[in-house]
């Protein structure tokens, strides 16, 4: 055997097995079971993100096995039109009557309703307030804008429904000459005030992972500070900016008490932010205290909870897979 | 264009992400002024040490603070160990490019976007109904004593909602130990457990408590995901077992504003116990900010 | 860490300390009795201060399933205890349970104090419930829509305005339904072409609306109640398991007693007695 060839048996296997005392073996044994233990608690976020499903879904079964509740709530009465009696709408959300009537589609109505005021809304603020943060804003004004932010992120949103059930109501309605002092506007505004932090910070973080190089170049080539913003930073930031719109997103859908405070929460279909919106999870929030264990108006509330999951759960791998893309394309294009 | 007219836009635009930025700080603080005016002058000794009285028309909101207070402290009690291991995982003990920490950290994202009302299903139908009648079945209790909303199930839930704020923060901090102490460590021969023990967690520690102090706050604030696991209307009584209900400040705030008897008269009170709300939430906010900003400026410093 | 945790730990075992009350009454039910009993529960408590007891709402579906399932002793319910919830308590403890009327109270309609509108029939109530009359002028107010607010569906007053001036029929869809009897007294206070409904209890700051009946107008009175000619009045109840013994009697014979039918006076309601 020559001398290379023994080298590289040592590399790959060490020719004899180290001689351990018990006690350093007892230590590496230590060392594996405190490494399993730590690897096993690690999975407590993958296992509570599954229970969720789980267990949610699992109240919603019913719905599907049971006769009596695929009587009173089957998918059709669930998403197509009811013919009730003569004059009468024929999507209805009325749980609680003789004849149940479950339509779905006046939720999802109040949820996308209330949900598009609020994008509108604090779209453009959370966006044009990260560009200043990152771009223009003198150094100090920045110090202070992101605690700002943090401290409207970390206002209660049952805090938010009552400023706008207590407060913006009367001004909105006057405002904006609406009959109902509780409408889809006014929910929709609450929830901006929700999600702008979210939005803000999302993109404040995209857009200062730009590298510097890029700027510079810009610069350097003739562009003022708001051109390099607008046409190269912007752009650069973009998936980073979606993604923070989409988790927005996703956070209004979700959110409970602000809509069930501040909407008014008639089952009604209509487009007009002047009206009521009824949205599914402030449906979930007011019906499940006194609802009948087990009963199919149970199921349907969990069944509203699986969509809610579904959708949210959606819309955060979108956001999560175009976050990354712009750190990959950010840090492949700079190195 | 013309350099009159570039200027122009540019001044516009700047202007306009400017007004954005300030009608954010104009939100902020027409909620604080008002919610400060109107709600400052009741918070006083007996505001805050009394239960409610005459129907919540009168009285303070003790039993809320306290159950709050208790609430919050199981939840992080259960939540840090979790979520400080799992951030340890992620960092120090999985291997590069390991496909389970992937799906742990995927996790983890999508579990801080499930919404806060899916929470409290969950809380329901996970803990009370299954947990909770598996162990009165195993206990022997003949009436329901575990199966039924409680504050260890409401905390357990919030445990779950936070444990993402946990990991998150954990793992920025142990980020900001320098690999130099670690190998250090371990060129004197200590073994990866107690290099994590003896060096890198108190390295960590101020960042650790960060990731306290944020999920208290958002736990305490959260009210949806306790709707259905424990919160209680009215109580005359301190929460006194695992398995009692309890009042909640801001739960209080939603019973106060849409259920009092009388919302003129609840008014003063329903506005003080708003401010005390925000006042917990934003200093247990401000303390996180302050240990970040201080770990950061000493994780700049030393490298 | 462990010290931090070990402090969290002591704190929470000094927090929660394990002890259990003696003499303890629990009272679970409908949110539109929580104040009554709250309010029982406080003067009782003065007299008798070894008693504790211990008042929450939920509704009355709430009250009576924790009867079933043994969580509390006494349940509130503004509405009369259903078959199936009757079986189950049957099917566990064998017994239909005890129904015992603690209050009265009239389910009024609210409108604005500025609406010159003061009586409605029964069916010109129903008839803007379901969505057929949209304008106040269609009962003689100003020409002005109708802005309907209502209760949540989980509520019991929801359940008896369904059943007694709905004919069981849907509300309509532009109702706006609200958490709370106070949150509906508060809308319709602010808002002047607005109506709505609850327990007579909560009625501040708006006008109550006479019921019309041949030709005359019943005010939602105490008298009128108590002798059933007000036609929307509904009893109140506790529902125990069994004949009431012990403290809980004694609390319940307290609620019942002069002293504790003034208190549901006071509150808003009427007595029984």
């Amino acid at each position: 055997m020559d001398r290379q060839a023994i080298m590289e048996q040592g590399l790959t296997q060490p020719l004899v097995a180290p001689l351990l005392s018990p006690a350093a073996r007892r230590r590496q044994l230590r060392e594996k079971v405190i490494a399993g233990f730590i690897t096993l608690m690690a999975f407590t976020g993958i296992a509570a993100l599954i229970l969720i499903i789980i267990f949610v879904a699992k109240e919603a079964l019913a719905l599907f096995t049971e006769p009596e509740a695929r009587h009173e709530a089957s998918l059709s009465k669930m998403f197509l039109a009811q013919d009730v009696a003569p004059g009468r709408p024929p999507f209805r959300w009325q749980p609680v009557s003789k004849v149940p009537k479950v339509s779905m589609i006046p939720l999802f109505v109040g949820t996308l309703k209330t949900t598009a005021v609020s994008m509108l809304v604090a779209v453009p603020l959370g966006v044009f307030g990260a560009l200043f943060a990152a771009e223009f804003a003198p150094r100090r004004l920045r110090e202070l804008l992101k605690p700002v932010i943090e401290l409207l992120a970390g206002i209660p949103s049952v805090v938010l429904g009552f400023f706008a059930l207590m407060v913006m109501s009367t001004v909105v309605k006057e405002a904006l000459g609406f009959d109902r002092p509780l409408n889809a506007m006014l929910a929709g505004l609450g929830l901006a005030l929700a999600i702008v932090p979210v939005i803000f910070t999302v993109s404040e973080d995209a857009l200062t992972s730009v590298p510097r190089s890029y700027r510079e170049a810009s610069l350097a080539l003739g562009a003022t500070p708001w051109e390099t913003a607008w046409k190269v930073v912007l752009p650069a930031a973009a998936p980073g900016i979606l993604a923070a719109c989409v988790l927005g997103f996703g956070r209004a859908i979700g959110e409970t008490m602000i809509v069930l405070m501040a909407s008014g929460n008639a089952d009604v279909i209509s487009w007009s932010l002047g009206d009521s919106a009824r949205s599914l999870s402030a449906t979930i929030a007011a019906e499940m205290g006194e609802v009948v264990v087990g009963s199919p108006h149970y199921s349907l509330l969990f069944f509203i909870g699986v969509q809610l999951f579904i959708f949210t759960f959606v819309l955060n791998l979108i956001a999560s897979t175009w976050t990354r893309r712009v750190v990959r394309k950010l840090t492949g294009g700079a190195s | 264009m013309t350099p009159n007219t570039r200027r122009a836009v540019g001044l516009a635009l700047t202007s306009l992400t400017g007004l954005a930025a300030f009608i954010i700080i104009a939100m902020l603080g027409i909620i604080l002024f008002n919610v400060v005016e109107n709600g400052a002058g009741g918070v006083t000794w007996t505001f805050l040490s009394k239960p409610p009285e005459d129907g919540m028309m009168g009285g303070g909101i003790f039993p809320a603070i306290f159950g709050t207070a208790a609430l919050t402290l199981l939840m992080t009690v259960a939540v840090m160990p979790v979520g400080v291991l799992t951030a340890v995982y992620l960092h120090e003990y999985a291997p590069p490019n390991s496909l389970s920490a992937r799906f742990v950290r995927v996790a983890v994202v999508n579990l801080a976007g499930v919404p806060s009302i899916v929470f409290g299903l969950f809380g329901l139908g996970f803990f009370i109904l299954f947990v909770g009648q598996g162990m009165d079945r195993a206990l022997g209790h003949e009436e329901m004593y575990w199966a039924q909303p409680g504050i260890l199930w409401a905390s357990l839930t919030l445990a779950v909602l936070t444990l993402p704020v946990v990991i998150v923060s954990t793992e920025e901090a142990l980020r900001a130990v320098p690999m130099d102490h670690r190998t250090a460590s371990l060129a004197l021969g200590a073994t990866q457990s107690q290099t994590l023990g003896r060096v890198v967690l108190p390295g960590a520690l101020p960042g650790i408590l960060t990731g306290a102090v944020l999920a208290i706050s958002r736990g305490a604030g959260e009210v949806a995901p306790i709707l259905f696991t424990g919160a209680a209307y009215f109580l005359p009584d301190l929460p006194t077992h695992l398995n009692s209900q309890f009042m909640h400040l801001g739960y209080h705030t939603y019973v106060m504003a849409t259920q009092s008897p009388d919302v003129e008269a609840t008014r003063p009170l329903l506005y003080s116990t708003v401010l005390v709300l925000l006042l917990l939430t934003f200093a247990l906010n401000l303390v996180a900010v302050i240990i970040r900003t201080r770990t950061r400026r000493k994780a700049a410093g030393s490298h | 860490m462990k010290a931090i945790f070990g402090s969290l730990v002591i704190g929470l075992l000094l927090a929660l300390p394990l002890s259990a009350h003696a003499g303890n009454v629990t009272v679970k039910g409908s949110d539109t009795m929580v104040i009554l009993g709250q309010r029982w529960a406080e003067e009782f408590m003065k007299k008798t201060p070894a008693t504790k007891v211990q008042v929450t709402g939920g509704g009355s579906g709430v009250g009576l399933a924790a009867l079933q399932n043994g969580t509390t002793e006494i349940a509130m319910s503004s509405r009369e205890i259903k078959d199936a919830e009757k079986q189950k308590l049957r099917a566990r403890y064998n017994t239909i349970g005890v129904e015992i009327p603690v209050a009265k109270d009239g389910v009024t309609f609210y409108v604005n104090e500025a609406n010159p509108v003061t009586a409605l029939t029964v069916e010109q109530l129903k008839g803007v419930y379901v969505g057929d009359i949209t304008n106040w002028k269609q009962l003689g107010g100003p020409d002005a829509p109708i802005i309907i607010y209502s209760r949540e569906n989980s509520s019991g007053t929801y359940v008896f305005v369904k059943d007694h001036v709905l004919d069981g029929d849907d509300y309509a869809a532009s109702a706006q339904t609200l958490p709370g009897t106070a949150a509906v007294v508060n809308a319709v206070a602010k808002e002047k072409n607005s109506i709505g409904y609850g327990g007579s209890a909560y009625a501040k700051g708006i006008k109550e609306l006479k019921i019309k009946k041949g030709n005359e107008d019943i005010a939602p009175t105490a008298e009128n109640i108590k002798t059933g000619k007000y036609p929307l009045s509904r009893d109140l109840y506790f529902y125990l398991r069994n004949k009431p013994s012990g403290d809980a009697k004694t609390f319940i014979d307290f609620a019942l007693s002069p002293e504790g039918q003034a208190v549901v006076t006071k509150v808003g309601y009427f007595p029984v007695k």
